[in-house]
C-alpha cells in the first residue's frame, strides 16, 4: 500500500466550493531512464486517477511519464450532499488504490 | 574587609556591563540565510504548505513506525518515548551529539538506529532507508520553528572543529572546499542553480532533484562528488564531524524539517 495524503474539509455547506488535495507516494519511473549497467529501467507510473462522490466521478486525470514522482493532484468540486469520496488510483504492473474520506454537508 | 573595596567592585562590575554593550552594539547583524530563502516562491510554498510539502509522506511513515512494535523485546518507540509530540520536542536541534556509551559524535540517525538495534533488539536501520529517512523526519519535525542548539560537551565541540577543518579543506580534482562556495559565492550561480549558504536547518529534505527524501549525509556526498573527490561511506566519521559542525554554524536558526529544495 502506498502511502496517501487527502486534504478536504470534513464538514461544508450545501453548494459549497471545496478544495481537495492529494498526494500519493509513487515512484513514477518513466521508463526513459537507464540504471547504473545502462539498462532502461522498467516503466512504473502511475496512469489514472479518479474521484467519485456518492459513486458519481468528479474529476479524474491521466497520468504520464514526464510527471514527477508522488504526484499532487489538486482540485475543486461542489459539496452537494454527505457522504463518501472516493479517491482511486491506477498504474502500471496492475497498482490500485483506493482510498475515502466522509463529508457532512450541512443546510443551504 | 577593607573600605572602598565595595565601591571598586561596582565600578568593575560598570566596566563590564559597558564592555558586555559595547560588544553587543559591534555585533554585526546576523547574515545567514536559510537555503528556504535561495528557493522560488513555488517551492518555499511547498515547503510551508503541509498538505502540498510530499516529505510528509514519510512524516506520516515515520508516525506510523513510532507506533510499530518491532524487535525482540516487541516494544515501539513509543512504549519507551510515549508520544513523540512531548517526549521529542528539540531533540533533532540538539543532534549530533557526543554518546558517552560509544565514546564519539553521533547523529541523529545513528541514535535512532541506536535505540533500534539496542532497546528494540531489531534489525538495524539502513542508511538512507526509507524507514528511517521517516523515523528521522518524524522525529525532527517536533522541533521544527526551534532555534539550532547544538550541545556543548567537549566531545561534540571538538568533533565541530574538525568538521570545520574539514568544511575549509581543498578536495577533490576541482580542488574546492565547501567554504568556497558557501561561505566566498553564496548567492551566485553554479550553473543555473544559486549556491546557498549551506545551512543544515531543514534535514531530512524532500529534493526535487532526487524525487525523494534525502539526509544531510546524501547532500554531503552529492558536494563531493561534484567536486569530484572520494566520496565517504554514509555515516563516515568524517561526515558525523562535518554535520556536527554544521550545526554550530547555523545554532540559533529555526530548524525547517520537513524541508524542501530543489
Amino acid at each position: 500500500m502506498a502511502r496517501t495524503l487527502i486534504h478536504m474539509p470534513a464538514n461544508a455547506r450545501k453548494g459549497e466550493v471545496i478544495e481537495i488535495r492529494a498526494l500519493i507516494a509513487h515512484p513514477m519511473e518513466s521508463g526513459y531512464r537507464p540504471d547504473a549497467g545502462g539498462k532502461l529501467v522498467p516503466r512504473d507510473i502511475l496512469t489514472s486517477f479518479t474521484c467519485r462522490y456518492n459513486g458519481a466521478t468528479v474529476f479524474s486525470a491521466e497520468l504520464h511519464p514526464a510527471i514527477s514522482a508522488n504526484p499532487y493532484i489538486a482540485f475543486f468540486t461542489v459539496a452537494t450532499e454527505s457522504g463518501t469520496l472516493e479517491f482511486s488510483w491506477q498504474g502500471d504492473h496492475g497498482f490500485a488504490q483506493t482510498e475515502k474520506m466522509p463529508i457532512t454537508v450541512s443546510g443551504s | 574587609m577593607k573600605p572602598g573595596r565595595p565601591a571598586m567592585r561596582h565600578s568593575a562590575a560598570a566596566v563590564c556591563i559597558a564592555t558586555v554593550c559595547a560588544a553587543l552594539a559591534a555585533t554585526p547583524p546576523d547574515t545567514r540565510k536559510s537555503g528556504a530563502e535561495f528557493m522560488s516562491a513555488s517551492t518555499q510554498a511547498m515547503q510551508r504548505d503541509d498538505t502540498q510539502n510530499p516529505a510528509m509522506l514519510w512524516v506520516g511513515g515515520g508516525e506510523a513506525l513510532w507506533k510499530a512494535k518491532a524487535g525482540k523485546t516487541d516494544r515501539s518507540c513509543g512504549s519507551c518515548h510515549g508520544d513523540a509530540k512531548q517526549s521529542m520536542r528539540g531533540v533533532a536541534a540538539r543532534f549530533p551529539a557526543f554518546d558517552k556509551a560509544s565514546g564519539r559524535v553521533i547523529t541523529l540517525g545513528q541514535r535512532i538506529d541506536m535505540c533500534r538495534q539496542g532497546a528494540q533488539q531489531a534489525a538495524p536501520l539502513k542508511p538512507e532507508s526509507e524507514d528511517l529517512l521517516s523515523l528521522e523526519s518524524y522525529v525532527a519535525l517536533q522541533s521544527r520553528g526551534m532555534p539550532m542548539n547544538p550541545p556543548q560537551d567537549p566531545g561534540t565541540i571538538a568533533a565541530a572543529a574538525r568538521g570545520g577543518q574539514l568544511y575549509r579543506q581543498r578536495i577533490g580534482q576541482l580542488n574546492l572546499s565547501c567554504a568556497q562556495c558557501h561561505d566566498e559565492n553564496w548567492g551566485r550561480k553554479l550553473a543555473g542553480a544559486t549556491i546557498p549558504q549551506g545551512h543544515a536547518n531543514a534535514y531530512p529534505i524532500y529534493r526535487l532533484e532526487w524525487q525523494a527524501m534525502g539526509s544531510l549525509q546524501r547532500r554531503l556526498r552529492n558536494c563531493m562528488s561534484g567536486v569530484r573527490a572520494e566520496v565517504p561511506p554514509y555515516g563516515a566519521q568524517d561526515l558525523v564531524d562535518l554535520e556536527a559542525f554544521l550545526s554550530l554554524r547555523a545554532k540559533g536558526m529555526a530548524l525547517e524539517t520537513p524541508g524542501v529544495r530543489p
